[in-house]
């Protein structure tokens, strides 16, 4: 019996057991054969109906993509009101309840509704593509994650647009956030909504680790995937690590305002629990947004630099490394809350350690660039100024790891300074590089190199000019969270340099916007591979057709698209000759660290059930808010019976019973 | 710009952050429990700026020195290559890294030691209770009637180590003041301890470090450092009940007992309530509402006929009280020195 792949030469010794239901041929794709039988099979049905049930991670991705770049335009205007209040000492544009609640939406929006589900609508896009696959491991479960997002971002902003947004900062401390002191449904809706959230998040991050174990391509040796499946991988496995914590968090929170139990108050409870059980996700989550933006900078950044990235490997534990620690810092936010100072020693040590892979990381980037030939494209720019304002966070990063001038530092502007280097520098500048890099393979289009670097340069001086300040505004003793502060302080000249810089980076996101506008329609045609790129999804045309891959590829390095250049062996990677899957939606599973094929994996089909779960989960938490308990029991029949299609038999694809097979 | 420009030169030679132009700056600190941090910000902020102003210039010069002109549209067609010696790059910039990092662990470690503990006995020690939002204020004395309390505005003798236990009565507070030293949480349920020192005569403003609510931005103290003859004085006097009430302001106290005095207390008088700030020596005090206006008659008068309008969800409700009846009650409070 022929195990497809297991012979290729540079796997010789290493064999999978085969367990799929048939040997599939190798074949070479042509125009006719077999691609326009796959769109067949894959294609998802027009219309309404359609539209809901696709399963499409292109699609899914493309969905995400859009509905964070809307979240990240709330949350910025919400900073922009904020800025304006701030601009000068006294001002009365904005009640102090109005401010609370735009600082804290703008905080929930910022982290919760744009910095993840950005970076998992790229990598839902981009990763079976990079990975030579034709869709998720769970096509079903990556659309209910999307809808769920949908829905938790609905929820959290339905109390915010008529004034009952949350006001208690996104960490939400109590007692403030409780029934005592904060007696209106503001809180509730943020508890409800972000454990709806994590629902989300956790189906969502399953969904990746999986694929990433299981579906890369033949010979796709798991020190052959491109850095930003690291990256998305390691984010993924801690939130199914971290996401739990604050899930419980705000749901004893809710215990609490609503039923009377006594987790968190003074008197039998303990104020401190919530910040643990916060914290132990709210900082891995902090990595979580950014460990996959640095994949997208390692995996593009050496395409402009003509080069592979320098030291492939460190890079890839270091993310690995960085997220492991990064479940050990935790108390780093709680410095000043009186624990005991050997404790507090041990998790400041913790925290100054966990620069040494981010290190790692930027020594290599600047090394690629120092050994590499670079070209300055727009992506370049966002790229290699993120490697700066990475470093900037960095080190205002230790300060504040340091326990006694974290002591001065925590609460200040500093420390909104230090927050917006690491999630606009290391998230928004990636992101924003990353979609001029891929928008080709989006769209089919390329978006206006001209008007990319004005974008680029307005954002990158508005940055800082808006943002760098604030460090100073922190030293000069300005605390974070106050709607108005006095002339007398010395924060005048500073506050309004800062809203001014805050303005023209926002102009500059516009000028993003107004790019993607003309491009979408107006943009020059984009060739397969625009930018001479080294990784699987430059093979496929632009945008990619619905299958992604007419013929499973075979891939024999890091580099595929790269071989004939770099010509460091004679192995080539087989791209349009390869494993015919075409039975029905299928796609090839490999094993976990080798990537040998061993089963074929048939895909589910276009289904309502995920937007239907979805829609039955976001009922069970709207009326659970309103304590309308029938509609809850009403919202768990429908999520019932969306599982119970969901899980509904399918008949499988191959025409070789399995029994038959092994007999 | 100007304040940037301006900024350092007044760090170095300002004598106390009472007379800079940033009152809430701990660039300059004035105590034992604050200085030795102070060396360390200064030390991690010139290694900061070193680390970015070297990386920007690498990456910079790196992309000015390494590019080919004219190439940025081709570059699909530039050819890939691999030339070595990447990877040393990692580990000499390694080596800096880490050892940095162990510079600054061990500082760390030495300030965190160097401000533990004060280095002799405490002089005084003073319960700080974090309210919404104000501070509340007991001087413990050896016998009960050696006891008094006030409010947001702690007097301290120079020189000497105060012990603080802090306290918070509805949410977490946190105190600070900056020139003598980082925050210290106020936890409901919990009683957390500091200790501050002033080497320094002077006014010391600090405001209240984590967010507690809709008046977290109006939640400041002081701290007023005196020479020790100054603060024996401030402390018998602070004792003292209050005088009996003159003639003239007697129908202003009948007032205040009755519209106040259920939520304030001034000592010796029918007025015992313990939900606002104690006022038997008021007047004594430069600011009113927690550090939000200076403590004059038109501040005292605007306060209690509407403090919603000043501070918007202070829980001290407006009086409806006429104008002639807030005069008396005004007048009243201006014997309470």
């Amino acid at each position: 019996m022929s195990r497809p792949g297991a012979t290729r030469p540079d796997q010789a010794g290493k064999e999978a057991t085969w367990e799929g239901a048939r040997d599939p041929r190798i074949v070479d794709a042509t125009a006719e054969f077999p691609g326009p039988r796959l769109k067949r099979i894959w294609e998802t049905k027009p219309g309404l109906l359609g539209w809901f049930a696709t399963v499409d991670h292109k699609e899914i991705g493309k969905r995400y993509i859009v509905t964070a770049f809307l979240m990240l335009i709330a949350g910025g205007l919400e900073a922009l009101a904020i800025r304006l209040q701030l601009s000068r000492a006294d001002q009365h544009l904005l009640t102090p309840e109005q401010y609370n609640q735009l600082f804290t939406m703008h905080g929930v929006t910022m982290i919760f509704l744009y910095a993840s589900p950005v970076l998992s609508g790229f990598s839902n896009f981009l990763w079976p593509l990079l990975l030579g696959s034709r869709d998720m491991a769970f096509p079903r479960l990556n659309a209910l994650s999307y809808w769920i997002y949908l829905a938790a971002g609905v929820f959290l902003y339905a109390g915010f647009v008529v004034g009952l947004g949350p006001d208690d900062g996104w960490f939400n401390y109590v007692p403030y956030a409780s029934k005592t002191f904060n007696p209106g449904v503001n809180i509730d809706i943020y508890a409800l909504g972000l454990i709806l959230l994590g629902i989300s998040t956790t189906v969502g991050s399953a969904n990746f680790v999986v694929s990433f174990l299981r579906t890369r391509a033949p010979g796709m040796s798991i020190n052959r995937v491109p850095i930003l499946t690291w990256g998305t991988l390691t984010a993924s496995a801690a939130n199914l690590l971290a996401v739990p914590s604050v899930s419980l968090a705000f749901f004893l929170l809710w215990m609490d305002r609503q039923f009377d139990t006594h987790f968190f108050d003074a008197s039998q409870g303990q104020p401190l629990l919530w910040q643990h059980l916060f914290w132990m996700f709210g900082h891995p989550w902090v990595y979580a947004i950014v460990l996959p933006a640095m994949g997208m900078v390692s995996d593009a950044l050496p395409t402009f630099c003509r080069r592979p990235l320098v030291g492939y490997t460190p890079v890839a534990l270091s993310t690995v490394a960085t997220m492991a620690l990064g479940f050990g810092v935790w108390v780093h936010h709680m410095f000043a809350t009186g624990l005991p100072t050997v404790a507090l020693s041990f998790f400041s040590g913790a925290s100054l350690i966990i620069t040494i892979p981010s290190a790692v990381a930027v020594f290599a980037w600047t090394a690629t660039i120092w050994t590499g030939r670079p070209v300055i494209r727009t992506p370049f720019l966002f790229f290699a100024s993120m490697i700066v304002l990475f470093v900037i966070g960095g080190v205002s990063g230790v300060m504040t790891g340091s326990v006694p001038v974290d002591w001065q530092l925590t609460d200040t502007y500093f420390v909104v300074a230090h927050i917006h280097y690491v999630l606009i520098g290391i998230n928004v500048f990636p992101v924003i590089g990353a979609a001029y890099y891929w928008f080709p393979k989006f769209t089919g289009r390329m978006l206006n190199e001209k008007l990319g670097q004005w974008n680029f340069w307005t954002m990158f001086v508005g940055f800082n000019l808006g943002f760098f300040p604030m460090h100073l505004l922190g030293l000069l003793g300005m605390p974070r969270r106050i709607y108005a502060y006095s002339a007398g302080m010395g924060w005048e000249t500073t506050n309004l340099i800062v809203t001014l810089g805050a303005f023209l980076f926002a102009f500059g996101v516009l000028l993003f916007l107004i790019n993607v506008a003309w491009s979408l329609r107006r943009g020059p045609a984009a060739a397969n591979d625009p930018w001479g790129g080294a990784t699987l999804e430059w093979a496929v045309a632009s945008p990619p057709p619905v299958y992604n891959f007419a013929v499973i590829p075979q891939v024999v390095s890091r580099h595929p698209l790269w071989e004939d250049s770099l010509a460091e062996g004679e192995a080539r990677s087989s791209l349009t000759r390869g494993l015919l899957l075409d039975r029905g939606r299928e796609t090839i599973g490999t094993t976990p660290l080798d990537g040998q094929p061993n089963l074929i994996l048939e895909m589910p089909g276009d289904s309502l059930s995920p937007v239907i779960l979805a829609a039955g989960l976001s009922l069970v938490f709207a009326a659970a808010l309103g304590h309308a308990w029938w509609l809850t029991g009403l919202g768990v029949l429908i999520c019932v019976a969306a599982l119970i299609t969901w899980f509904w038999p399918r008949r499988v694809h191959g025409d070789v019973p399995r029994e038959s097979a092994h007999g | 710009m100007f304040t940037m420009v301006r900024f350092p030169v007044a760090a170095a030679f300002g004598h106390g952050p009472s007379s800079t132009a940033w009152p809430m700056s701990y660039l300059t600190t004035a105590g034992p429990r604050a200085d030795p941090v102070t060396a360390l910000v200064w030390g991690l902020i010139l290694l900061s700026i070193a680390v970015s102003f070297l990386i920007a210039v690498l990456v910079v010069w790196g992309v000015l020195v390494r590019r080919v002109p004219g190439s940025d549209e081709g570059v699909a067609s530039m050819a890939v290559s691999r030339p070595a010696g990447g990877l040393k790059w990692i580990w000499i910039g390694l080596v800096p890294t880490v050892g940095a990092l162990v510079v600054a662990l061990i500082w760390t470690i030495y300030a965190i030691r160097a401000v533990d503990s004060p280095g002799q006995s405490p002089a005084l020690t003073i319960e700080v209770t974090g309210h919404q939002w104000w501070w509340e204020l007991r001087y413990p004395g050896s016998s009960p009637n050696a006891n008094f309390t006030s409010a947001n505005e702690i007097h301290i003798p120079v020189g000497e180590p105060v012990l603080i236990e802090l306290k918070a009565a509805d949410v977490i507070h946190s105190f600070w003041i900056p020139a003598l030293g980082g925050k210290t949480d106020a936890i409901p349920g919990r009683t957390n301890l500091t200790w501050i020192q002033a080497d320094r005569p002077g006014v010391y403003r600090g405001q209240c470090g984590e967010f507690c609510g809709l008046q977290h931005a109006h939640m400041a103290l002081v701290v007023v450092a005196d020479p020790p003859e100054a603060f024996e004085a401030w402390r018998q006097a602070q004792l003292r009940p209050a005088p009996q009430a003159h003639d003239t302001v007697r129908a202003g106290q009948a007032l205040f007992d009755a519209h106040c005095g259920a939520c304030h207390t001034v000592s010796g008088t029918a007025a015992g309530g313990i939900v606002g700030p104690d006022l038997t020596h008021v007047m004594s005090r430069s600011t009113l509402a927690a550090g939000m206006l200076r403590n004059t008659r038109a501040a005292r008068l605007g306060w209690i006929s509407n403090p919603q309008a000043l501070k918007p969800g202070a829980r001290m409700p407006a009086t409806d009280l006429s104008a002639r009846e807030l005069a008396g009650v005004e007048s009243y409070l201006e014997t309470l020195r």
